[in-house]
């Protein structure tokens, strides 16, 4: 097959796919090969000695959450005499924002892909600033989670099954015209999603912990991120394995390297050192405090969302920085890297063309235009948690390893 | 009539592909320029262009 309708195939049953929140699980019941101290973070595979602060942290605060440590101490013990089992959320069907961490106990949202009978996993959405995905881990924050564990992910479970499961490709392509770019801007997203919840919430819950739930979604800001996360994750990994494609189908940054996968070259990563990010600060920090790159939700980007949709989305750059004039560029020069467009997630700004879809290695590396990425920025010290959001881009040296490879793919 | 003007009687108009800092040095004297955002395939580097050519006959 050719190179051309490799990738034809390839976009073809990533556009075929769907994503719908179906439930919420243990990850040990439903994350494949998940052991007793299974521990998967975000990004390509790494060692403790090469993790960063945040995820360091974030680690800290799941360790204690199992019930395996009491304190950082004890934590770095476990990892230092390879207690803990680490690897990439991406290699057991999961993703995760930021230090993405995931241990065996924590409850997953279980994302459906029916057409391509596949199931992804991310955790919940704790909020903004001080949150274990950013390795913040104190006694406010361990609160929070175990909250959210044994109390909002039941209610949830039994709102989605109330509910039948809810249609968050449907909620992607609505908000897209709502001035949602859905990475760093869900307000949109968020309230839909809520829409889409209450009845259900309120018919299988009481009253106060309802009213609880509600008021924390709607909250949180971004809640719907992580299932739209599993969500496009579980649409691009149906394009993945297509021989002689050369599209991407996963962008993830573990605060150390950022690497990606190309559809006909299977599982591996091509990765670089993992850049710093241009951002604006909250108050109190600066880029002196700033991690670099971090978190699987650069999925977002590569199926067509976030910055490749920022010109639907003029007003997330009061978060990230920028103007409105820049959102429309950034996207414009997306769909130099990318061969196709989706066929439901529509930008009116730009006449409703379909998002720019489709990274293709070969035009990346010719163009010299990579991936631009909205995030967040986490202190690279364990337990502080966000102190800004910005812009970044992909290594081109990704890209150039991945044509490298795929070049001398059958030699 | 206008055809008849020589082109350099003409106000001077450009598009500048490449090196952006032509088209500042042409704006500090009020001329009109566009630059476009063009750079050579592959940043020049001959190895993956020649990537790039070799896959291009796989298409």
């Amino acid at each position: 097959m050719s190179i051309d309708a490799a990738n034809k195939v390839c976009l073809e049953k990533i556009q075929a796919s769907t994503a719908v929140w179906s439930d919420i699980k243990k990850a040990k019941d439903v994350i494949p090969r998940m052991g007793e101290r299974t521990v998967l973070h975000a990004g390509p595979p790494l060692t403790w000695e090469q993790m960063c602060g945040p995820m360091r942290g974030a680690i800290t605060g799941a360790c204690i959450f199992e019930g395996w440590a009491t304190d950082p101490e004890g934590v770095a013990r476990l990892a230092e005499n390879g207690e803990l089992e680490f690897d990439s959320s991406h290699h057991h069907n999961a993703i995760g924002p930021m230090a993405g961490i995931i241990t065996p106990t924590m409850e997953v949202s279980v994302v459906r892909n029916d057409t391509d009978n596949r199931e992804t996993y991310a955790t919940l959405y704790m909020g903004i600033g001080k949150v274990l995905r950013h390795g913040a881990f104190d006694d406010e924050v361990m609160e929070k989670l175990r909250w959210m564990n044994f109390e909002l992910a039941p209610l949830l479970r039994a709102a989605l099954q109330h509910a039948g499961g809810i249609d968050l490709k449907s909620i992607v392509a609505q908000a897209l015209q709502m001035g949602d770019e859905l990475h760093n801007r869900n307000k949109a997203s968020n309230a839909l999603l809520l829409t889409s919840l209450v009845q259900h919430l309120i018919s299988v819950g009481e009253k106060q912990e309802v009213l609880k739930a509600i008021d924390f979604i709607d909250k949180a800001g971004h809640f719907v991120l992580n299932a739209v996360m599993a969500g496009s994750k579980g649409m691009l990994d149906a394009g993945a394995n297509i021989e002689n494609s050369t599209i991407v189908t996963a962008i993830a940054r573990n605060g150390y390297e950022t690497g990606i996968r190309v559809s006909g070259l299977g599982d591996r990563w091509f990765t670089a050192p993992a850049p710093m990010i241009d951002g604006v600060y909250f108050p109190g920090f600066g880029p002196e405090d700033a991690n670099p790159d971090l978190g699987d939700s650069a999925i977002t980007e590569t199926i067509g969302l976030g910055s490749f949709s920022m010109a639907g989305a003029p007003a997330v750059v009061e978060y990230i920085g920028g103007t409105a004039q820049f959102a429309l560029e950034t996207t414009l020069k997306m769909y130099e890297i990318t061969v196709s467009e989706h066929e439901n997630y529509k930008l009116p700004p730009v006449n409703f063309r379909g998002a720019p879809l489709g990274i293709d290695i070969r035009k990346v590396v010719e163009t010299g235009i990579t991936p631009v990425i909205n995030t967040g920025i986490a202190c690279k010290r364990p337990g502080i948690g966000q102190i800004g959001a910005g812009l970044t881009a992909t290594p081109i040296e990704c890209f150039t390893a991945a044509l490298e490879a795929f070049a001398g793919r059958n030699s | 009539m206008k055809d008849d003007i020589s082109p350099i009687q003409q106000p001077v108009r450009v598009i500048n592909m490449g090196i952006e800092s032509f088209s500042e040095d042409l704006r500090k004297v009020e001329v009109d320029v566009i630059q476009m955002d063009w750079r050579p395939p592959a940043g020049g580097d001959r190895k993956l262009i020649a990537l790039l050519d070799s896959l291009e006959k796989q298409v």
